[in-house]
């Protein structure tokens, strides 16, 4: 008799606390979004320039190859890991980029691409099989990856063949109005999408971050989404990469340094939490817009210095933090 | 979760790594010094010279003091990004303030350090935000800051021997802040081993609700680390500001936060927390110095160094693993 009140107010509690943790994970999620809309409006009113074309394809290829290392970067937050490796690897890709692009795009791309996935992939080897933090392998990478650059290219940039130029369509073209980059995040969001809510791997992405021992205990190859994972970080870095040395004409061998951190800023201000398990796809795609549409204010305000840019960069990302924080805590 | 770590790791076969663990975290750092420092002795030219003895320890000397206060931020579990900004600030505001006198411009800019490191405790604690994004908030926000006070990112030349003798001065054949470096070190390691503080520092960082049930303050005890680390980061800008004879606050610091950080890690200092060794960072932080310096002396390109590096964090991280007894 007893035994079964406790069962049914177990079950009943169960049921209160899945509900909360839904909500506030909703709440959490429409949050960045709603602050989207809100600093949109805003931009509108006060900038004429703001809901141009012109102005909003602008934002998002600038904020394109950022999106990608996010997409990435996400997926990995997801299963409670993190990526400090994917600056490095972005230039890694953009000198590999550079120097084949005489011939030919697709080598290119794919030489580049398929550079940084085994780069990723050695993470996720190194993070499964000898069980180190993700922090410290990945940091290693990140140093490592760096010197590679470093001392394949001299310490100089690389020029991409002028005659390439199918290469540089890749940064610089455009299909209709759209520019390529902007093409490809879309594209890059959308199949992470559906890989991450429609596939078996995206379902063990996520019990990997909820609970990396009952995720191991219920049979789940943790090893192998780890890999994945990772693998999955070091392509987009490398994808975004290749976009950028497409771009600028050149493969740098310092270029990406810091955007780990500018990475995780996007999916944390997106609600991904940090511990795995929660947040997704599209809330890294708001959180990397939201940031990029604040930097578009800064640009178009035209009178705010850059040093003080950085200050109110920094002052927005903990006060979007400290919010979700009282918004997942509420009882 | 204790049970499935354990039987994964009976699994492995004890080899000659294993051995060197049993050795406990630091002396395998140890032994990677004495090696480097041997190679280097009998292979690199003029590396044995008491020049470049002091040389060494004065380079290492802005990172490890950094790297003592990550020593102790990390064996709460936690970890501080922004001492790069911090040295930033603490390197803007000694510049500007320096025709207030010396002793004005050196507290003033120690304070704001500790106070910057003591906000990043406050908003740890008081809204339980991971430490990573607090921190990364302070990072990007701190090094604005720094060109704000610097009238917007100028270089801020000045000349001042008393103030300059922090990075240039000698006490004997001692470089002013080797001595420095030396008196903090020793402090901290007896912070660590003899004081209450320092075991509920690494209590925190161990098990914090059995901490809390014991009665240890954890809100106290992770303000004063990040305020600990804040301070030794401000100390850390204002060596570098005197050595260079002026003020850069869009460079003081960049990216010492990697260079600390993996300091702490190769000398034995675990990520997670919990247990913490001093020695073991200066230990770390002079084994990456001693690559950096070789390398350079043997003209190998630095971006060589780099990879090295990389290595040995792994493998110090790889041999320091937690084993079961």
């Amino acid at each position: 008799m007893s035994q079964a009140t406790t069962t049914i107010d177990d079950a009943g509690s169960t049921r209160g606390r899945v509900f909360r943790a839904k909500a506030a994970s909703f709440i959490q999620r429409q949050g960045a979004l709603v602050a989207l809309v809100i600093v949109c409006v805003f931009a509108a009113m006060r900038y004429e320039d703001f809901i141009t074309e012109r102005n909003l394809l602008n934002v998002l290829r600038q904020n394109s190859m950022l999106g990608l290392v996010a997409l990435g970067m996400t997926f990995v937050i997801l299963t409670g890991g993190i990526d400090l490796s994917v600056g490095s690897l972005l230039a890694v890709a953009g000198v590999i980029a550079a120097n084949l692009a005489g011939r030919g795009m697709l080598l290119a791309v794919v030489a580049a691409v398929a550079f940084t996935t085994v780069l990723g992939l050695i993470n996720g080897v190194v993070i499964a099989k000898a069980r180190i933090q993700p922090f410290i392998v990945t940091l290693a990478m990140m140093i490592a990856a760096r010197g590679l650059a470093l001392a394949a290219t001299g310490e100089e940039s690389v020029r991409v063949d002028r005659l390439s130029e199918t290469f540089t369509w890749l940064g610089q073209g455009k299909l209709g109005p759209i520019p390529i980059p902007v093409i490809v995040l879309l594209i890059a969001y959308a199949l992470g999408w559906v890989v991450l809510n429609h596939t078996r791997f995206g379902r063990h992405v996520y019990s990997l971050g909820d609970n990396e021992e009952a995720a191991r205990l219920m049979g789940l190859n943790v090893g192998r989404v780890t890999l994945g994972v990772y693998a999955l970080s070091g392509a987009l870095a490398g994808l975004a990469g290749v976009i950028l040395a497409s771009r600028l004409g050149a493969g740098q061998p310092v270029a990406g340094t810091g955007w780990e951190l500018d990475a995780i800023a996007a999916v944390v201000v997106g609600g991904t939490l940090l511990t795995g398990g929660q947040g997704g796809v599209g809330s890294t795609l708001v959180g990397v817009l939201l940031l990029g549409v604040i930097f578009n204010i800064f640009n178009l305000e035209g009178t705010i210095s850059s040093w003080w840019q950085w200050v109110l960069r920094g002052i927005f990302l903990l006060v979007v933090v400290v919010i979700q924080n009282r918004l997942s805590s509420r009882k | 979760m204790q049970n499935a770590t354990e039987i994964n790791r009976v699994k492995g076969k004890p080899g000659l790594l294993a051995g060197l663990a049993a050795l406990g975290p630091t002396y395998g750092a140890l032994i990677a010094l004495v090696l480097l420092v041997l190679l280097n002795v009998i292979f690199t030219p003029n590396f044995a010279a008491w020049t470049n003895f002091w040389n060494i320890l004065l380079q290492v000397a802005p990172t490890m003091l950094v790297a003592v206060g990550m020593t102790f931020v990390i064996a709460t579990g936690g970890i501080d990004l922004s001492v790069g900004s911090v040295m930033a600030i603490a390197s803007a505001l000694a510049a500007t303030n320096l025709d207030r006198g010396v002793g004005v411009a050196i507290l003033l800019a120690l304070a704001v350090a500790l106070c910057v490191g003591a906000f990043n405790g406050a908003l740890i604690t008081g809204f339980r935000i991971q430490p990573i994004i607090v921190t990364l908030a302070l990072l990007i926000a701190g090094r604005g800051i720094a060109q704000v006070i610097s009238n917007g990112g100028q270089l801020i030349p000045f000349s001042n021997p008393t103030f300059e003798y922090l990075g240039k001065g000698y006490a004997g054949p001692m470089p002013f802040q080797v001595l420095v470096m030396i008196l903090v070190v020793a402090a901290a390691i007896f912070i660590m081993r003899m004081t209450s503080f320092g075991r509920y520092v690494v209590a925190v960082g161990g098990n914090e609700a059995a901490a809390r049930l014991a009665g240890i303050r954890i809100h106290r005890t992770k303000i004063m680390v990040y305020a600990l680390s804040g301070l030794l980061a401000g100390l850390a800008g204002l060596i570098e500001t005197a050595r260079l004879g002026a003020s850069d606050a869009a460079k003081v610091g960049l990216y010492i936060e990697l260079d600390a950080i993996a300091a702490v890690v190769v000398g034995g200092t675990p990520l997670t927390g919990g247990r913490a060794t001093v020695a073991g960072t200066l230990i770390g932080a002079l084994i990456m110095q001693v690559i950096a310096t070789s390398f350079n002396m043997l003209l190998i390109p630095f971006s060589w160094s780099l990879v090295l590096k990389a290595a040995i964090i792994l493998i110090a991280v790889y041999i320091q693993r937690p084993k079961v007894a």
